[in-house]
């Protein structure tokens, strides 16, 4: 399948992709009225090391662990596609648990956020990948499965 | 056309169909549940009464699951006997059902002590399925005295699901420490304090000698008067069905990775079970979740003539009290790292170049990477631990590790 992938040499850590996530997923047309002056809630998040940083988000695991221990029945496999049903996530944070990659982290209300690969919001394709200055950030198939 | 039969409705029991159906589609599944709802979120028991859930959302799965899977379910049916001579499954109305493979699912029952003149309390609950919710929902009014026995993880969230609704909650607990098989004593105190910030009342290393009616006399002479009484002091795997099938047991069924017994064709799966705590090397029971879908899932691949293994059973647990998030994981023996504020708590048990264990309160964001070094027994020394133990972060992994978990080019 295809998956996002960053390029850790090309990475500036500049954390624009964590402004065009939370962008795309607000739901708003104005970037300003969507970000401006509030904390904002990236389904991605740029790792800073001291000598290298990388952009993380959901890796979309074949076998994803977060799904299997979920205790709400929120986090299901649509396909390729990890996704959660914010309706149903209580906050609980078990998949902050047991995610090795740290890629869930709540929203605004409480509930979990992960990336969805803005499959259901108007960006359309990874808002990050689109955005990312340097084109550290990748959507492709690679070798494995 | 292969026989399934699974005993009980819970989690283990869902991940054993999705695994069953994941081989074989055309088998037939019969589910014998006690309960009569399919099957719904356990621990989202309290967040029922709290009103975060109701009882569309408490599903675990969609209501047309059962239809999709093509399962027949025996809701309100117990099992009372395996007959695995002759691979039956004797249920409580003189039926049988037939079998190739048979799963127990049938998890933990709440353990009620004995006390003296508890039989005269006319309003006592025990917190551990969707029907105590219901009748804790209709015993408890604004200005009912709740009084809950156990201070462990079952008792606390009945406490916070039930503090909206009633006048007063008290918590009393034998040891003086709450939560005490998973918290140490100082994150025990930190988790107290906030409960009793929102109105929780304790009384820690006390026991009740008797119950009369109301009243409640403490081994220390007080008496506490209540309204309605939740005993909430442990679960036990209900393995009883085992007897006489020739599958050994200890304090839960023991199974191979694959999740079969010692009798052939007899598999266990979730809280009933008995499992080696990757941490530790001990073995002991995992009542917990994840385990009993992971379990469940194994348990029913192996039995439709697939191949899937559990294994690197770990406890762990994270749970949220009046908005405070409490994390842990493994097994607390070594060197600590403690970092603590107010607010928060943050121990790592380190022991044999090994993270063993945490307790993370307050500042969870990517725990899962400490987890995942417990699961892993990643050696400490192959990542830039002095960076890793302050913030969870794959940014201490050495690159080639790193890349490859991330699928990049090394
Ligand atoms: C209040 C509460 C909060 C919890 N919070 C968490 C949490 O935050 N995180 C976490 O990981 N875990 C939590 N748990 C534990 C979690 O709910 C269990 O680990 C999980 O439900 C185990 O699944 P299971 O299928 O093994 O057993 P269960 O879900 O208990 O299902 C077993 C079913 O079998 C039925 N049964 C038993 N005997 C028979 C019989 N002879 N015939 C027919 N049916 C039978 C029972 O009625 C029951 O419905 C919590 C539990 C409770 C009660």
């Amino acid at each position: 399948m295809k998956r996002i992938y960053v390029n850790e040499e090309w990475c500036l850590g500049c954390h624009l992709c964590e402004y065009n996530c939370a962008f795309a997923n607000s739901g708003l047309s104005d970037m300003a009225l969507a970000l401006k002056g509030k904390p904002i809630f990236p389904r991605i998040r740029v790792e800073d090391g001291e000598k290298i940083s990388y952009a993380v988000s959901c890796r979309h695991c074949t076998d994803p662990i977060c799904v299997k221990s979920c205790i709400a029945g929120a986090l299901s496999k649509d396909g390729d596609t990890v996704r959660i049903d914010g309706n149903r996530c209580v906050g609980c944070f078990t998949c902050v648990l047991v995610c090795p990659y740290g890629a869930l982290a709540p929203g605004e209300n409480g509930v979990m956020r992960k990336c969805e690969l803005c499959l259901d919001n108007a960006c359309g394709e990874p808002a990050c990948v689109k955005g990312c200055p340097n084109r550290a950030i990748v959507y492709e198939q690679r070798g494995e499965a | 056309m292969k026989r399934y039969v699974i005993i009980g409705n819970g989690i283990a029991a869902a991940g054993c169909i999705e695994g069953i159906r994941s081989v074989d589609g055309s088998g037939e599944i019969t589910v014998i549940s006690e309960e009569k709802h399919g099957v719904y979120c356990r621990p989202l028991i309290s967040y029922y009464l709290e009103g975060k859930t109701d009882l569309e959302r408490i599903r675990y799965r969609n209501a047309d699951f059962y239809e999709r899977m093509s399962c027949r379910v025996l809701y309100g049916r117990k099992a009372v006997r395996i007959r695995h001579d002759r691979h039956e499954a004797e249920l409580d109305d003189g039926s049988a059902v037939g079998y190739d493979a048979v799963c127990l699912a049938t998890g933990a029952a709440p353990f009620v002590p004995e006390y003296e003149g508890l039989d005269t309390v006319p309003r006592r609950f025990t917190f551990t399925s969707l029907d105590d919710a219901l009748a804790l929902e209709k015993a408890v009014g604004p200005s009912s005295r709740v009084l809950i026995l156990g201070a462990g993880l079952i008792g606390l969230k009945c406490a916070e699901g039930l503090s909206g609704r009633a006048g007063e909650v008290t918590v009393c607990n034998r040891s003086p420490r709450i939560l005490s098989s998973i918290l140490d004593e100082e994150s025990a105190d930190t988790v107290r304090r906030h409960m009793e910030k929102n109105g929780i009342r304790f009384m820690l290393g006390e026991t009740v000698s008797r119950f009369e009616k109301d009243r409640a006399v403490m081994s220390g002479g007080d008496t506490v008067g209540f309204d309605v009484l939740v005993t909430a002091l442990g679960v036990r795997p209900e393995i009883s069905l085992l007897e006489g099938t020739g599958a050994q047991t200890g304090r839960g069924a023991l199974t191979d990775a694959r999740m079969e017994t010692s009798a052939a064709g007899v598999y266990a799966a979730g809280d009933c079970t008995e499992s080696e705590d990757v941490s530790s090397g001990r073995k002991r029971v995992m009542a917990i979740l994840p385990n009993a879908y992971m379990q469940g899932h194994a348990a029913g691949v192996n039995m439709a003539g697939g191949s899937e293994v559990f294994e690197k059973a770990l406890p762990m647990n994270s749970m949220g009290l009046f908005g405070l998030h409490v994390m842990t994981a493994g097994s607390y023996e070594g060197e600590t790292y403690t970092e603590k504020t107010e607010e928060s708590f943050k121990r790592l048990f380190i022991s044999d170049g090994l993270l063993k264990g945490f307790i993370i309160i307050g500042g969870c964001e990517r725990a899962g990477i400490y987890t995942a070094m417990i699961r892993e027994k990643t050696p400490i020394a192959s990542v830039d631990f002095e960076m890793l133990k302050k913030t969870a972060s794959t940014a201490a992994y050495p690159p080639q590790m790193r890349r490859k978990m991330f699928g990049g080019v090394v």
